[in-house]
């Protein structure tokens, strides 16, 4: 009908393009359109972006060095977190509250006879303990229950989740509403009453088992995510799993006959892990303040054992007289929360599809 | 001809809910019947929302039916027996973005389909048959390793058909295969289509709302209006005699590229809007916005009657 080249003819202050200024374009320049951009997976483009961005890597930076600390320092250092200073096999009453870097008298005696001591970091608590390994302790007590917990959220969230929005229908109605009310309840004060109830009923079952030595208190805390927290969970991936399944490749995929398995294997899940981790992630330091809190109000970890929270509980009452006992286990916590937050946000950035270009 | 495809008076009803407890049928398709021989491309226009790709899922048994039957080489596909006729019946979808997993790579999302019907043995027959079918549809066959968020429109459509054809249907349901598209790159994918369909015999159902496109595509045009076909005919046929009202206003509709007679030619525009699929107007469900409507338009619904023949139209103020 229009041929391209027979185009007609150009009228006086007409806009119309002249086709006898453009020339055709070479085999070199036809290759120039064929040529896209290098190919990257979906994971490794995310990666990048996390690691562009100052702040995440600052997170990580800190937290690398948090777990170094943790991990190493026990070896290090040459006292327990329950131990009692003691100076040529006598325990030393007097290294009690010492500050920083300081020495007790019976300790400066045995060094200036040439021993070598390793100093307290952090100084010494009231019951003549290294304050040092205790916060060391306290925060490996802190991450554990934080990754742990999280872990344990996500499991149960995620398979409840997976469930209520793939089946839909009546199955989602129950499920949900289930998840109505256990967020309707005022958490933190379920929290304490079933710390309270479960520390009563798992003590005596407990008792010579593997968890014995974790704590009665660490396992209804435990029990206590599982039981309140995966409900957040729960509702983003049958939101995720609900807006997913609209998408014309699953269509594609029923069409060319996939069983239901297939396509939450291969076309449901891999669409919603992102949003999962991003979510655990901003989980943890969830946790990990949920702990140090019923810790801090002494339904937390048992007694010797140390947790962050604990230990800022201890320190309140000296405060006075020693603020920098408050402030390393709270140093403590701000800086794993800060840094779980900041990451969290970072791979939310890194990794929302929505922000791709 | 032998017919490929038969569509007997498909039905597709989805309760909608209104108000507490009551449940009302929207009526998406009432009633379509349709043949397509094989080879065949049989091409489905209307506006947005009256059905066109309702019929094409109920046909696959994406949805399953509320009534009607759907033959396929004269076996008739149900819910039970449509997981044998997944080979012979494909889809390309609309729009190119939803319809290409994001974490798939090309050679997995065409290879799915080789996979589930386990039509390889062996990783080696696998990425040649991805890579023939890459280049039967004018992709570069280096691209297997890619992403689909790595491709432009144009050639995300591409993929779609790839795996449509990764089976070797004998019939694809193109459902507004090129809405989506840049014109350039319309004319581009439809001459793909019918490059595919001389090399290998594929009938279409070709659903589009762009009249032009399909005229161009289509052997024979079947018009919807409401869930219903208000017009069948041959193309030319239907371009030059359209019958019913609503197919003369479509067809007035369509954009000229030259001003001198677009200025000249008579516009029918349609009054008032499409009434809601819920509350159908009684008798013909065009009659709301019929210049021509009548009393018996309010109180009969017309059938599909042979004006000519095999040109259908379902209006009772044709003269016959």
């Amino acid at each position: 009908m229009h041929n391209a080249d027979k185009l007609p003819k150009k009228q006086i202050l007409s806009l119309q393009l002249d086709l006898q200024k453009f020339e055709p374009a070479s085999a070199e320049e036809k290759q120039q359109q064929e040529r896209m951009r290098e190919s990257t997976t979906f994971f490794r483009d995310g990666m990048r972006k996390l690691f562009r961005n100052p702040l995440s890597v600052f997170s990580l930076v800190v937290l690398g060095l948090i777990l170094i600390v943790i991990v190493f320092a026990p070896m290090i250092v040459p006292y327990g977190y329950s131990e009692i200073i003691t100076v040529n096999g006598r325990r030393d009453k007097t290294a009690k509250n010492l500050r920083p870097f300081e020495y007790s008298p019976v300790e400066q005696a045995a060094i200036d006879e040439g021993q070598q001591l390793f100093p307290h970091i952090f100084g010494t608590d009231e019951l003549c303990r290294d304050y040092f390994i205790r916060v060391v302790y306290g925060a490996r007590v802190s991450l554990g229950v934080g990754l742990f917990a999280s872990l344990i959220v996500l499991v149960i969230g995620l398979t409840v989740g997976s469930i209520s929005g793939y089946l839909g229908g009546k199955v989602d109605m129950v499920i949900m509403r289930i998840v109505d009310i256990i967020y309707s309840l005022p958490d933190t004060l379920m929290v304490i009453l079933l710390s309270v109830v479960l520390d009563q009923v798992i003590g005596s079952k407990l008792a010579g088992t593997v968890f014995a030595k974790l704590g009665n208190n660490m396992i209804s805390l435990f029990i206590v995510f599982g039981l309140l927290y995966w409900v957040g969970m729960a509702r983003l991936v049958r939101g995720q799993i609900l807006s997913l399944k609209q998408n014309e490749y699953v269509l594609a995929a029923r069409t060319l006959g996939a069983k239901s398995r297939r396509i939450i294997k291969k076309h449901i899940l891999p669409n919603c892990m992102s949003v999962i981790f991003i979510s655990t992630a901003l989980q943890i330091p969830s946790a990990i303040f949920t702990e140090s809190f019923l810790s801090f109000i002494g339904l937390g970890v048992a007694a010797p054992m140390p947790s962050l929270g604990s230990l800022a509980n201890s320190a309140r009452g000296s405060m006075q007289s020693f603020p920098y006992k408050l402030v390393f286990p709270a140093l403590g916590i701000c800086l794993i929360v800060l840094s779980f937050n900041l990451l969290g946000d970072g791979l939310r950035d890194a990794f929302d599809p929505k922000l791709r270009r | 001809m032998s017919n490929l495809l038969e569509v007997r008076d498909l039905k597709q009803y989805f309760p909608i809910k209104t108000g507490w407890f009551g449940k009302t049928p929207l009526k998406a398709v009432d009633g379509v019947s349709f043949e397509i021989a094989e080879g065949e491309t049989l091409g489905l226009v209307g506006e947005s929302g009256c059905g066109k790709t309702t019929v094409g899922r109920s046909i696959l048994h994406l949805y399953t039916p509320t009534a009607g039957e759907v033959r396929f080489q004269g076996k008739l596909v149900n819910k039970n027996t449509v997981a044998g006729f997944r080979k012979d019946m494909q889809m390309v979808f609309q729009d190119p973005y939803s319809s290409l997993n994001p974490r798939m790579t090309v050679s997995d999302i065409i290879g799915e389909a080789l996979d589930i019907h386990h039509l390889c043995t062996g990783k080696g027959e696998r990425r040649d048959r991805v890579e023939e079918l890459m280049s039967l549809v004018g992709l570069n066959r280096e691209h297997a390793r890619r992403y689909a968020h790595e491709f432009s429109g144009g050639q995300r459509q591409r993929i779609g058909i790839a795996r449509a054809l990764a089976v070797n249907p004998k019939f694809i349901v193109c459902d507004e295969p090129v809405s989506a598209l840049d014109v350039s790159i319309q004319a581009q994918i439809i001459n793909t289509f019918e490059e595919l369909q001389e090399k290998l015999g594929i009938a279409y159902l070709f659903i589009a709302h762009d009249l032009l496109v399909v005229h161009h595509m289509s052997r024979r045009i079947a018009v919807m209006y409401l869930g219903k076909i208000v017009e069948m005919a041959e193309a030319n046929e239907l371009n030059e005699r359209p019958l019913h009202p609503y197919t003369q206003s479509l067809l007035s509709a369509i954009p000229i590229p030259d001003p001198e007679t677009a200025r000249t030619r008579h516009r029918i525009a349609l009054e008032g809007d499409v009434p809601s699929p819920m509350h159908m107007p009684s008798g013909c469900s065009f009659r709301t916005r019929c210049r021509y409507a009548t009393e018996q338009c309010a109180q009969e619904c017309p059938t599909l009657r042979e004006m000519s023949s095999g040109h259908f139209a379902a209006c009772w103020n044709i003269p016959g």
